[in-house]
């Protein structure tokens, strides 16, 4: 592994464009920039087509004698397809106002990571082969033949963009780069060319039910050691259902937060909520996975992960399904699952059965927001809530890409927060909500080899982090997003230390007063509540 | 470079169009009658095409981009327009896009400070330049209404007077006429200046530029100091539209260069980039209602796929679920 340079040298970012254009410049892959190629097994297992051992940095990427047809032709197809493509081919004037939204070249410098360039990798080569001007006039008229050096430039730049659509809030005619990165992996997934980090989960997850492929005893077991914490903190044994038939509710969220802290606290936060409702609801172990790597490689893998979700809530006849905080999940659940596996008529219309609020926003979908779901608990005064148990903390909020703008959920998570915490600060207003940045880790990039991407991609996030931690003392980054309590935990640790990371429900359950718990001395974390560390102070 | 050529592709034309200008009769009518039916031909047929051509490929799923919050609980406030729920939020949405520019007045500069902070400051000159040379665009071209309608419409007549609003010399400058010229001048300095726009612009986005300064440029040549002949301009326009076209002797070389210009112009539309015009309408990140998860967006090609049943799972795991205690199918 490549040696990860210290922040004050990384934060020294150099926007210096080089002397050559673009399409004569070289593409120079730096370790530390790019993940491991898939393994053949990961492919085989979901039916990936070329499975073979290779290695990104190798000269040979073994690819089939006819990679170059196939891309094109996967091209054609998918300009016949979808709309967005053909049109986010064509339209662009190039006025180059995404140019500096993008959290990869904010932290890079790197002119192919400005959203408009990323396009144009593409773009260039629709020009050459399916547009009149492009074939006449070639280069004259931007277009550019497809070489390997060009499908090596893609590989490269489509796995530094994460899908986040920043770049899209900005664009006149919304061009949404996360819409051609999409394309642009499943073009590459044609050849074999993905990376292991995503294509080892998406085989789990279609195998075993969960990216991290926890087989169904070791979630039961992982969930009891939550439910010891939960024991040793409240003083509440807690009992939850896997797999039950007749539950009202089937809950589905991403299996990073069954795995790790701090993603476990929050896991841990939704066993209490749930159990202090006396919610009637079954966790499954077959639609253990909430989140969608699936959706990084092809649109059809995305689909088939998702199905899980659909066909559990039948089998087990509930009537509604709840889901768990998580960024890209809620994108795919918002704008694909009905789409793709829908319509889900064997479903009810959620009805929240503690307050009898009905999600007509979900009405045909049939999916929650836990967010939405506790937002409207708490209004109700449904929940006994005491915040100062959070009064060590002082929170600011980070907007998940994908739920900001692939969802448009801001409020609901924020109003949860203000119920429960004491101190709250919002970060400066162009880092946030609709202009929200990338923890720089998402769609599948936050693996260990490429860790000077991630912290050069999550360094507008963490450097508006600093500001409110500089400027208002704030110490905890809360979200709802598994991916991001996993990799802004490094990337705090790398650049803001001495800022936690959590999720939301995990400050919900410190904050909740669960009827007939012990008198609680600690948070889920087993630090002391500043009630008992004041008390410690003065003794 | 690429500029430079893209200027000398202007400069030829203007010259193609003088010589044009100043041959014979029968070249000037090819110049002055069968170009510029032909450019309007490929201008309407091909913008037609091309839209024809996005609108046969589908919209599979629903990929608005949120921009506020969406409807949920009826307490919270819902962003109407930023995320539109209801057809109606869709086309305020919309026309703010087309009418206003609204995601482009969203621009913001991003600047590296020393010791490493990221600031974002104001950016809305793009959003000005980009907003006055269209709708002096849209408005010059409004006024040309001018030249071929017999009896000049109120609305054309005012927009005339209006725009001469400045009463400066004679004839009436246009506002219009310096707005345009400064906002293309403007987007051209800028794609040169701005080291980030530069190495992404191809000859292709100064081409438009130069082509549109020229066109502006003849037009304010023939009205402020050439002086060119309106009585014949209208005969000849008068004369396209009502498909019995003459060419006037009293039309000077300027105003062919001017109408070739154009001619260029509205063939090479359909061509370029200059089909965002079509294509803001039809954009899914857009166009679309936040409402996916109420409505079901249905995508025509959804196909069936291999999918890992519950079955299957059972009988991989079965001994292991049993041992952990979780309920099965099968024994
Ligand atoms: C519905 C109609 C139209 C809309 C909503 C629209 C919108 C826009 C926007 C938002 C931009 C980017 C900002 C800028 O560079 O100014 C732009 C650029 C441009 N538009 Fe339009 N436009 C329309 C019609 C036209 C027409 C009819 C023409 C001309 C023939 C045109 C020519 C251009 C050119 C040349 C640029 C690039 C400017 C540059 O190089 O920076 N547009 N348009
Ligand atoms: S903002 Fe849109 S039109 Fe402008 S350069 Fe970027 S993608 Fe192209
Ligand atoms: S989607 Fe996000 S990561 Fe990708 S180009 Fe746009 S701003 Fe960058």
């Amino acid at each position: 592994m490549s040696k990860l340079p210290k922040p004050a040298e990384l934060a020294k970012v150099s926007y210096q464009l080089p002397k050559t254009g673009w399409m004569d410049t070289p593409v120079e892959f730096k370790p530390g920039m790019f993940c491991h190629g898939s393994k053949p097994k990961s492919l085989e297992l979901v039916g990936f087509p070329n499975p073979r051992e290779w290695r990104p940095a190798d000269a040979d990427w073994k690819l089939p004698e006819n990679w170059k047809e196939i891309i094109i032709e996967g091209i054609a197809d998918r300009l016949k397809k979808y709309r967005s493509f053909r049109l986010f081919m064509d339209i662009c004037v190039r006025c180059g106002a995404c140019a500096d939204k993008c959290h990869f070249f904010i932290g890079t410098g790197d002119p192919r990571n400005m959203p408009v360039l990323r396009a144009e990798l593409i773009r260039s080569v629709y020009r050459k082969e399916f547009t009149t001007a492009g074939k006449i006039l070639g280069k004259m008229a931007g277009g550019r033949e497809l070489t390997l050096d060009v499908l090596k430039e893609w590989w490269y730049y489509f796995y530094q963009c994460t899908e986040c659509r920043r770049c899209s809030v900005f664009c006149p005619y919304g061009i949404d780069q996360a819409e051609i990165t999409i394309i642009g992996r499943e073009l590459l997934n044609l050849l074999g060319l993905n990376i292991e980090w995503i294509a080892g989960p998406v085989s789990n997850c279609y195998m075993k039910g969960n990216h991290l492929g926890l087989e169904p005893h070791t979630i039961v077991g992982n969930l009891e050691y939550m439910l010891d914490d939960i024991e040793t903190v409240t003083g509440k044994r807690i009992k939850p259902t896997f797999n039950r038939k007749g539950a009202e509710i089937l809950f589905v969220t991403p299996s990073g937060d069954l795995f790790a802290d701090p993603g476990t606290y929050t896991a841990m936060g939704y066993l209490m909520l749930f159990e202090e409702l006396g919610l009637d609801y079954t966790w499954s172990t077959y639609a253990s996975e909430g989140g969608n790597f699936g959706f990084f490689t092809s649109n059809e893998m995305g689909k088939r992960l998702n199905s899980k979700i659909y066909a559990e809530a039948k089998r087990l006849g509930v009537k509604w399904i709840l889901g768990g905080e998580c960024g890209h999940m809620w994108r795919v659940l918002s704008q694909y699952m009905d789409t793709w596996n829908g319509p889900a008529d064997f479903l009810e219309v959620p009805k929240s059965p503690i307050t009898g609020t009905v999600f007509e926003n979900a009405k045909s979908m049939k999916m929650v927001h836990v967010a939405e779901f506790t937002a409207d608990l708490i209004k109700n005064n449904k929940l006994k809530l005491d915040p100062s148990r959070n009064d060590h903390l002082k929170v600011t909020w980070h907007d998940s890409c994908n739920v900001a703008r692939g969802m448009g959920m801001l409020e609901e998570p924020r109003y949860v927060l203000k119920s429960v915490v004491n101190n709250f600060v919002e970060m400066p207003e162009d880092t946030i909500r609709e202009k929200t940045f990338c923890c720089g880790s998402g769609t599948g990039l936050n693996a260990s080899e490429n860790m000077e991407l991630r912290m050069k991609g999550g360094f507008p996030r963490a450097n508006a982090v600093k500001y409110v931690h500089e400027h208002h003392g704030v110490n905890m980054l809360g979200n709802v997003c598994a991916i991001d309590r996993a990799s802004l935990k490094a990337l705090m640790e790398y650049w803001v230390p001495g800022v936690g990371v959590c999720g939301l429900h995990e400050l919900v359950a410190n904050a909740m007063i669960m009827t007939g718990e012990k008198e609680r001395t600690t948070d889920l974390r087993g630090e002391p509540l500043p009630s008992v560390a004041a008390k410690e102070e003065k003794a | 470079m690429t500029a430079i050529i893209s200027f000398i592709a202007v400069l030829l034309l203007v010259a193609i169009g003088y010589v044009g200008g100043s041959a014979g009769p029968s070249v000037r009518f090819l110049f002055g009658v069968v170009i510029p039916y032909a450019a309007f031909i490929f201008f309407v047929g091909g913008l037609i095409a091309r839209i024809m051509k996005w609108a046969s490929s589908p919209v599979p799923f629903n990929i608005v981009t949120t921009t506020g919050q969406q409807k949920t609980l009826p307490w919270i406030k819902h962003s109407k327009i930023e995320s539109p729920y209801s057809a109606f939020g869709v086309v305020i949405r919309m026309a703010l896009e087309i009418l206003a520019f609204r995601s482009l007045f969203r621009n913001l500069k991003t600047q590296l400070h020393e010791g490493g902070r990221v600031a974002y400051g104001e950016a809305k000159w793009l959003w000005m330049a980009g907003l006055a040379f269209h709708y002096s665009f849209a408005i010059i071209l409004f006024r040309h209404l001018r030249f071929f309608i017999e009896k000049v419409p109120v609305a054309v007549q005012m927009t005339d007077m209006l725009d001469s609003f400045l009463q400066i010399g004679a004839p009436l400058l246009y506002a219009t006429d310096v707005v345009l010229l400064g906002a293309v001048t403007y987007l051209f300095i800028r794609r040169v200046a701005i080291p980030q726009v530069r190495y992404i612009s191809l000859a292709a986005d100064y081409f438009p530029l130069f082509l549109i300064f020229g066109i502006g440029a003849t037009g304010v040549l023939m009205r402020y100091f050439t002086k060119t002949d309106i009585i014949s301009v209208k005969m000849l326009a008068m004369g396209l539209i009502s498909f019995k076209p003459v060419v006037p002797d009293t039309i000077g070389a300027m105003f062919f260069v001017h109408l070739f210009l154009l001619s260029v112009l509205f063939a090479y539309f359909p061509l370029s980039k200059l089909v965002h015009m079509g294509g803001v309408f039809l954009s899914p990140t857009r166009n679309l209602p936040n409402n996916s998860r109420a409505v079901r967006h249905v995508n025509p090609w959804n196909y069936p796929v291999h999918v890992h049943t519950y079955e299957e799972y059972e009988n991989d795991f079965r001994d292991k679920m049993k041992e952990a205690g979780l309920p099965v199918e099968k024994e």
